[in-house]
């Protein structure tokens, strides 16, 4: 190749690649809108997501909504009246499921909108069965697990470890905080109660299947304090008011490495669950723009794995884990607190969407009729 | 009649009084008052037109969708006119018409993403329809696949949009689609003259697919190859038409395919065994009589639920037992309020009592500790019951060290219904202090010195003078108590546990949670008709006249 044919050929690389690049951010709004869940979780987002994001784009601004806790319905209000104001908004994957059925979240292509891994496996395959939705961009995989009070543990007894020490009130006697949702509790007591793992959910879809879980979950209803919020066990927990409890699992390492407190995972037969992005259905074309630009680089391989420095969720995808370091105040190695680590991971459930999508409303009337009794 | 009334008007006058200007007088002073009101009205115009269009208007369109159904209809128009006949009380399905107009319907309603929609809003009422739907949405592509498949190895024109459009459009839609350049507005379609007669079911399945593409994608129809459902359209429209006589556009092609459908070889058109192989959910009639059963616009459907009922194919019929809910909790909610009010009223009374007659300095700073904890976040308060009521907290605390209780056995106080009453009396008590000590301070001291004077005890004194002169300011703390604490929600939620809390608390799980907006609006119309209810019934008994919120 002559020197002038690779002159020009660069020159034309150049033009194009300056072309394209004045294409894409020429008509991008410069506000965005991310909505998320607060606390620890949106400070990690914020340092390990937006901080460097802005960082690069100093002429956009960015405000949060803590609001993921009631994303679905306030969304499709919005979508109502037809005056949709967020951007980006942090849901669990269930939800995700929801809002893309009600078509009110954008359906996004994954090879095209998101990053490819560094080492060239397309976005699809490296985040693979973890898109539980046409809609959804997962962040991280938590799990819904339990943690117990170490200095509470009965003398002469193990400390507890597997999932069915929590319905056994004569080894381990003291109150337990449980959810007060059907989801998870009810797969649990069938476990205990003799059902295989892989029939849980086919007991669970018929009747005798839901009260053999409820007569289960009977036998230490008037020893569990049920929470609502994802806080209330660690609280619970660093009060003394029960002995162990289910919860998030970055809660529970925020107060046992982070505050200190007398508590312990228990990681048997934890729930793996996913949290994610979506992107509000119909937004007008510059906000779309930079909301879209702001995920390709939110959600690559680099920006997931710095998460993890903040906070104890597992990055959703695969190219990101071994990149998992230490936390960034406490130097602790972060990959043994994830719920994806080998060892933790021994016993686990996924969320199964599915069921759940169809007998979420049912068996929780069921539930809740049985929780007033 | 007056003497000065006699000179104003005389004898012969016995008509109606006149004003100055001879019109009658009660006219006159009728328009007077007339134009009075007109003032006002104009004068709180902008209030009230606020008030209707933010406050009023979004609430009657909330309760509005207690009863509101549409979506059945609008996303299945063909079903639910079929199922119209179909007779569920034999137990046998569905006919294939019902089926053929299901798939059309569903086909439909997955290019317009709308089918998962209607499955979420049919999945409240039967369980298992939500997958059902999604599920049907992703398979029914299968039933058109393999006459696509078939007309494009005959032809593959059959797979392209431009043959399409010039066999199905107008001449002049063809021309209109053929000048149409990116960036204008797309035309609309119009069917070929004759179009309607010989391919009848082909024609409404493009007519739905052009309005899609032009209205949805945006997209020229030369360009877009049409949907799977129109080629089964087709196939049947060939079966039962006879197309020799067409000689329009693509004559060629449509009677080759006509051909090709007659020679019998391809498969028979069998929508039900595809509903079947989707799921066989759709063999079992409850899903039909289901759709049938929600298939009006208007359903009462969810006030039922929201009193423990369900519609049935015989009517309404209690729920099972074990899934009873709502009327315990509306019982509960009276119940709790009734007990928070009359606590209230025994806190209230003599702080309200101690304000009103200390010296204006004492009460104003024994005032502020009343409003103190009222400027103070709801959630700080509720919270702080937390640490005080637990079992490892405050109370208990205190009682094991001075040695009332034993270590072992703390004395539960939260996340049952007492954490909620004591909780909440604490949080409304000032919307009981300050109307009681409003009216307190207007009494006069002298009446009771009075009594006392005239040989009272201090007891009759207050009892016979001073207490039903207060009565009008309990009435309102109490009215104003009660309503507040029917639809209390965050601090039954915190401290309520599962004993402890309120029909608000589900009506905030159907909004943000289960997304069952009507049940959530039913749940609402409820508890505003027994408020209302409830208010009439003090008017009569009590008398809204007897309620002051101030001297």
């Amino acid at each position: 190749m002559t020197l002038k044919k690779i002159l020009t050929a660069t020159t034309a690389l150049t033009m194009a690649a300056t072309g394209a690049y004045a294409e894409s951010h020429g008509n991008m709004a410069n506000e965005m809108t991310l909505v998320s869940w607060g606390g620890a979780y949106q400070t990690s987002q914020q340092k390990a997501y937006l901080e460097p994001y802005l960082e690069m784009h100093p002429d956009v601004s960015a405000v949060w909504d803590e609001s993921s806790a009631e994303a679905v319905a306030k969304l499709r209000a919005m979508s109502e009246t037809g005056n949709v104001t967020w951007d980006l908004v942090d849901v669990t994957a269930a939800s995700a499921i929801r809002l893309c059925d009600e078509g009110l979240a954008m359906e996004i292509d994954p090879d095209e909108d998101l990053a490819a891994a560094p080492d060239g496996t397309s976005a699809e395959d490296d985040f693979g069965d973890l898109m539980v939705s046409d809609c959804f961009i997962p962040q991280i995989v938590y799990s819904t697990t339990f943690g117990y009070r170490t200095d509470m543990v009965p003398e002469g007894a193990e400390p507890p470890s597997e999932i069915c020490d929590v319905f056994d009130l004569e080894t381990y006697p003291g109150k337990r905080a449980l959810e007060k949702r059907p989801i998870n509790n009810m797969e649990w007591a069938l476990l205990c109660d003799g059902v295989a793992k892989d029939d849980v959910y086919d007991v669970l879809e018929t009747e005798e299947g839901q009260d053999q879980a409820l007569a289960k979950l009977g036998t230490i209803k008037d020893q569990v304090v049920w929470w609502n919020a994802g806080a209330d066990t660690p609280q619970l927990l660093a009060d003394g008011e029960v002995f162990m409890g289910s919860t998030y699992n970055g809660r529970l390492f925020s107060a046992i490495e982070e505050q200190d407190q007398p508590i312990a995972m228990m990681w048997d037969a934890q729930v793996f669950d996913l949290d994610g992005w979506v992107v509000p259905a119909d937004l007008p074309e510059d906000r779309k723009a930079r909301v879209m630009d702001f995920l390709k680089f939110a959600t690559d391989t680099q920006r997931l794995a710095d998460q993890a420095k903040y906070i104890s969720y597992g990055p959703a995808r695969q190219s990101s884990a071994p990149l998992v370091g230490k936390h960034a105040d406490l130097g602790i190695d972060m990959a043994p607190h994830m719920p994806t680590d080998p060892a933790n991971a021994q016993n686990t459930f996924l969320y199964n969407y599915e069921f759940w999508a169809d007998y979420r409303d049912d068996i929780d009337a069921k539930f809740q009729a049985w929780l007033t009794q | 009649m007056t003497d000065t009334a006699a000179t104003t008007a005389t004898p012969e006058d016995t008509g109606p009084m006149l004003a100055a200007d001879g019109t009658p007088l009660k006219r006159s002073l009728a328009r007077a008052l007339r134009a009075q009101k007109m003032r006002a009205l104009a004068l709180i115009a902008p209030l009230l037109i606020f008030v209707l269009l933010t406050f009023i208007a979004p609430i009657v369109d909330m309760l509005f969708r207690s009863v509101e159904n549409q979506i059945v209809s609008d996303t299945l128009p063909r079903t639910t006119l079929a199922l119209k006949d179909w007779d569920d009380s034999t137990g046998d399905l569905p006919g294939d018409d019902i089926f053929f107009a299901a798939y059309q319907d569903i086909f439909l309603a997955a290019e317009a993403k709308t089918h998962t929609r209607l499955g979420t809003r049919l999945n409240y009422e039967f369980t298992g329809v939500s997958s059902l739907f999604r599920k049907s949405g992703r398979g029914l592509d299968d039933i058109g696949e393999v006459y696509q498949d078939a007309f494009k190895d005959l032809d593959k024109d059959w797979d392209k949009g431009a043959p399409w459009v010039e066999l199905m459009g107008s001449d002049d839609f063809v021309a209109e689609a053929q000048a149409w350049e990116k960036g204008d507005a797309l035309p609309e379609f119009e069917l070929r003259d004759g179009m309607a007669d010989l391919l009848p079911l082909t024609a409404v399945a493009y007519e739905d697919f052009a309005r899609f593409q032009r209205v949805e994608e945006e997209k020229s129809l030369l360009k877009e190859e049409p949907w799977t459902l129109v080629h089964t359209m087709l196939f049947r429209d060939l079966q039962a038409q006879d197309v020799s006589g067409y000689s329009g556009p693509r004559a060629e092609m449509l009677k080759a395919a006509d051909a090709l459908v007659d020679g019998g070889e391809l498969p028979p058109l069998d929508v039900r065994t595809t509903f079947e192989k989707i799921d066989k959910d759709w063999m079992d009639v409850d899903v039909w009589e289901t759709i049938k059963m929600y298939s009006p616009n208007y359903t009462n459907g969810y006030f039922l639920n929201a009193v423990d009922m369900q519609k049935t194919p015989d009517g309404p019929a209690w729920r099972d037992d074990d899934e009873r809910i709502y009327g315990l909790l509306f019982k509960r909610t009276m119940f709790m309020s009734l007990v928070i009010t009359f606590s209230c009223i025994a806190l209230a009374y003599p702080v309200a009592f101690l304000l009103s007659n200390l010296p204006a300095r004492t009460a104003n700073l024994l005032m502020i500790l009343v409003l103190l904890p009222f400027w103070t976040s709801l959630l700080v308060r509720t919270s702080a019951w937390k640490v005080m009521l637990q079992q490892q907290g405050v109370i208990n605390d205190v009682l094991v060290w001075i040695g009332l209780v034993d270590d072992a056995n703390r004395l539960v106080m939260i996340n049952n219904q007492l954490g909620t009453i004591i909780a909440m009396t604490h949080i409304l008590l000032p919307f009981m202090i300050l109307p009681m000590y409003s009216v307190m301070s207007t009494i006069p001291q002298t009446y009771v010195r009075a009594a006392k004077s005239l040989g009272a005890t201090n007891w009759t004194a207050f009892w016979r003078v001073y207490f039903p002169q207060s009565v009008p300011g309990i009435g309102a703390g109490s009215i104003l108590v009660f309503i507040l604490s029917i639809g209390y929600y965050i601090t039954p939620e915190i401290v309520g546990g599962t004993t402890g809390t309120f029909i608000s608390n589900r009506i905030a799980y159907h909004i943000s949670s289960s997304l069952n907006w009507g049940l959530a609006a039913a749940l609402g119309t409820i508890l505003l008709a027994v408020v209302l209810i409830l208010y009439w019934a003090y008017d009569k008994i009590v008398g809204i006249d007897n309620v002051k919120l101030g001297g």
